[in-house]
């Protein structure tokens, strides 16, 4: 199996899935010869042309309305969108309209779109260009939310994401981008709502997603030192969310901690927190743990920048703690 | 005038070289052969008055009176910065010389300005708001339903659109459809283009129209033709698919703004050579001791993260 970046990933499932259904174009800012800031559409312009690999002004709110209008009539659009940041600009084409058409119109009309995004902070870009809004669009009912953890989900997951009827939101995590992973030669896509086991364990539960996947399983390996044994799970896509897979291994260790890079506030960690709470909640030997990004808009310094995200000493220290008995909740 | 474009010019030297050296953390959008936009429009504002930036910020927040040690602090995240090292490099702000503050969202900042003239003629104050911004921001909607208030409501606000050629990657002509002066007419707004590389005609211009912004007669949109030099920000090197090298070197080499008016003041007597290499030479010490104070300056303490979330109080 090859090893190939995150970036290449993206780039090829695109790529594959362009050939494959000539209904899929890509639109958004600087895609085609400069292949975006990140780099991640290189090459695309030169085997689809400019009529499939659209350049656009920077008119988000715009070409993603283009997009829900060529989505219903017949396109699949795949949006770029530079960086997850311009969510708040494209929130209500996504949201109101996209969202919800295929439900108001009583079942009549879909929306086959796909809007590639990217979330994470440390890359010192401050406030608005380092946010993590995946919890946002998971909260609109109609939408499907993809968080790929590697190279390998990113390709499987978007192939499923382009395919899929309904409008799909995929988030990469920008500072992953030249980070490599296994990716199979042959064709393969990755189901929607199924988690992976990354590690099996059976003293703790740690979700993480996106790139809190590689700090939940540096965490397990922390933890090890300490005897203490961790089960990773990465739940691949929040919408929809693979609750058997959380439930039963948390039924198995009886304690949790999730991991998220979005806001802790009303988020991601909050909604898997309650589902274990609701459905769980016997099985629980301690309070579930939620670490998301502090709840401060992200700085610009580097040293308060890297204490708003979590790290994968402070998950092993909480769970450290959780293991222990502590009273974790009057933390 | 000369003086403020040189400050503009040695400190963009030195953000890039901080970059170089990997002492500047992230990224920078240098203002470098835009000088004479932000200048001529500065000098003919009042402190009083305000303005709006972008990310390629640098320039307005000089030409609007920032002061060196303050803004390369910024720039290194240390606490003496300008947002005590929140904001970076696109986000400076600077209320006391009427500076509202730099945005990374392009075309994020014309309901800012717009806004802040609506104030002014609610609160019957005369100043007046300029809004910068570049030509790839004329694609956003948010541009055009604020140009239509402030017109029905004659707003004491003028838009700066600095025209470079390019957004990002992209040739303006590729982005822009028709002429973007008659965008802002179509609203019934007086528009200009302007030389953006001759300072004294920029300044001429807006001193006519700040003062009629002033009495009430706003809005203006003025366009002005420009250049950067550097790449879109630093670390956009090879730039040639998409912008020819004998393009740069003809703008640098005949259309720089500094050179232009260093020329205008020889060719008038009101300035020598050696007036001039003195002056740039004093500019380019201040700098450098203002650099050498930002790199041992103090990074803010980890207990400001959750400061200023919220007004106390
Ligand atoms: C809403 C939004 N979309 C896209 C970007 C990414 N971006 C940053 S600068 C830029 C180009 C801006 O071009 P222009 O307005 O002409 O200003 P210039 O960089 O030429 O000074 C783009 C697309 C952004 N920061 N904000």
């Amino acid at each position: 199996m090859p090893e190939i970046t995150l970036s290449q990933a993206v780039n090829q499932a695109i790529a594959e899935e362009m050939r494959r259904d000539e209904t899929v174009f890509l639109i958004g800012e600087d895609v085609a010869e400069a292949g975006t800031p990140f780099k991640v559409t290189s090459g695309l312009v030169e085997e689809f042309s400019t009529d499939r690999i659209i350049d656009t002004p920077i008119s988000e709110p715009g070409f993603m309305g283009l997009a829900v209008g060529a989505a219903m009539t017949g396109s699949r659009p795949i949006v770029d969108l530079m960086f997850g940041d311009f969510l708040f600009l494209v929130m209500d084409q996504l949201c109101n309209q996209a969202a919800k058409i295929h439900y108001m119109s009583g079942g009549k009309l879909n929306v086959p779109l796909v809007l590639r995004t990217n979330l994470g902070a440390t890359r010192r870009s401050a406030a608005q260009h380092s946010q993590s809004l995946h919890a946002l669009v998971a909260h609109i009912p109609g939408l499907k939310v993809a968080m790929p953890s590697s190279a390998y989900e990113a390709k499987g997951l978007l192939k499923t994401a382009i395919r899929d009827d309904n409008p799909v939101v995929i988030f990469e995590d920008k500072l992953m981008y030249q980070d490599k992973a296994f990716v199979p030669e042959e064709e393969y896509r990755l189901p929607f709502g199924k988690a992976a086991i990354l590690r099996e364990g059976t003293d703790v539960t740690l979700i993480g997603t996106s790139s809190m996947r590689q700090v939940c399983e540096k965490a397990a390996l922390l933890l090890e030192q300490d005897g203490i044994n961790a089960e990773v799970i990465d739940p691949r896509t929040l919408v929809p969310l693979d609750e058997s897979t959380i439930l039963d291994s948390v039924k198995r260790t009886s304690r949790a901690i999730v991991v998220d890079e979005g806001h802790q506030n009303f988020g991601t960690t909050a909604e898997i927190a309650s589902r274990i709470s609701e459905k769980a909640f016997y099985f629980l030997d301690a309070p579930v743990v939620r670490m998301g990004a502090m709840d401060v808009p992200i700085p610009f310094s580097p040293v308060l920048e890297d204490i708003t995200v979590p790290t994968a000493e402070g998950v092993a220290d909480k769970a450290r703690k959780l293991v222990a008995g502590e009273l974790i909740h009057a933390l | 005038m000369y003086t403020q474009m040189a400050k503009i010019r040695v400190f963009e030297d030195n953000a890039n070289q901080l970059y170089l050296d990997a002492k500047m953390p992230g990224l920078t959008h240098m203002y470098s052969g835009e000088e004479a936009v932000a200048v001529g429009i500065c000098e003919a504002l009042k402190v009083t008055d305000k303005i709006t930036s972008t990310h390629r910020g640098h320039g307005h927040c000089m030409a609007k009176g920032a002061d060196f040690r303050q803004m390369f602090c910024e720039l290194l995240g240390k606490v003496n910065g300008y947002c005590r090292g929140k904001g970076g490099s696109m986000h400076i702000a600077d209320q006391t010389n009427g500076n509202l503050g730099a945005n990374a969202i392009v075309g994020g900042s014309m309901g800012i300005a717009t806004g802040s003239a609506l104030r002014a003629k609610l609160q019957k104050s005369d100043d007046v708001t300029v809004c910068f911004f570049g030509d790839g921001a004329t694609a956003q909607g948010l541009m055009y339903e604020v140009m239509n208030m402030a017109a029905l409501w004659k707003l004491p606000v003028i838009y700066a659109c600095e025209n470079n050629g390019y957004s990002e990657y992209t040739s303006t002509d590729e982005i822009a459809a028709g002429e973007i002066l008659e965008r802002a007419r179509a609203f019934g707004i007086e528009a200009f283009s302007v030389d953006g590389q001759d300072v004294i005609a920029v300044n001429r211009l807006a001193s006519e129209l700040v003062e009629k912004a002033r009495k009430g007669k706003g809005p203006f949109f003025i366009e002005l033709m420009t250049y950067r030099y550097h790449g879109h920000h630093v670390g956009d090197i090879n730039r040639t698919y998409y912008r020819s090298k004998e393009e740069e070197t003809e703008w640098k080499k005949n259309r720089d703004p500094i050179e232009i008016l260093g020329t205008f003041l020889k060719t008038e007597g009101i300035a020598n050579d050696d007036e001039l290499r003195e002056l740039y030479l004093k500019v380019r010490s201040e700098a450098s001791e203002a650099v050498d104070y930002a790199i041992n300056a103090d990074y803010p303490d980890i207990s400001e993260v959750d400061m200023h979330v919220f007004q106390e109080g």
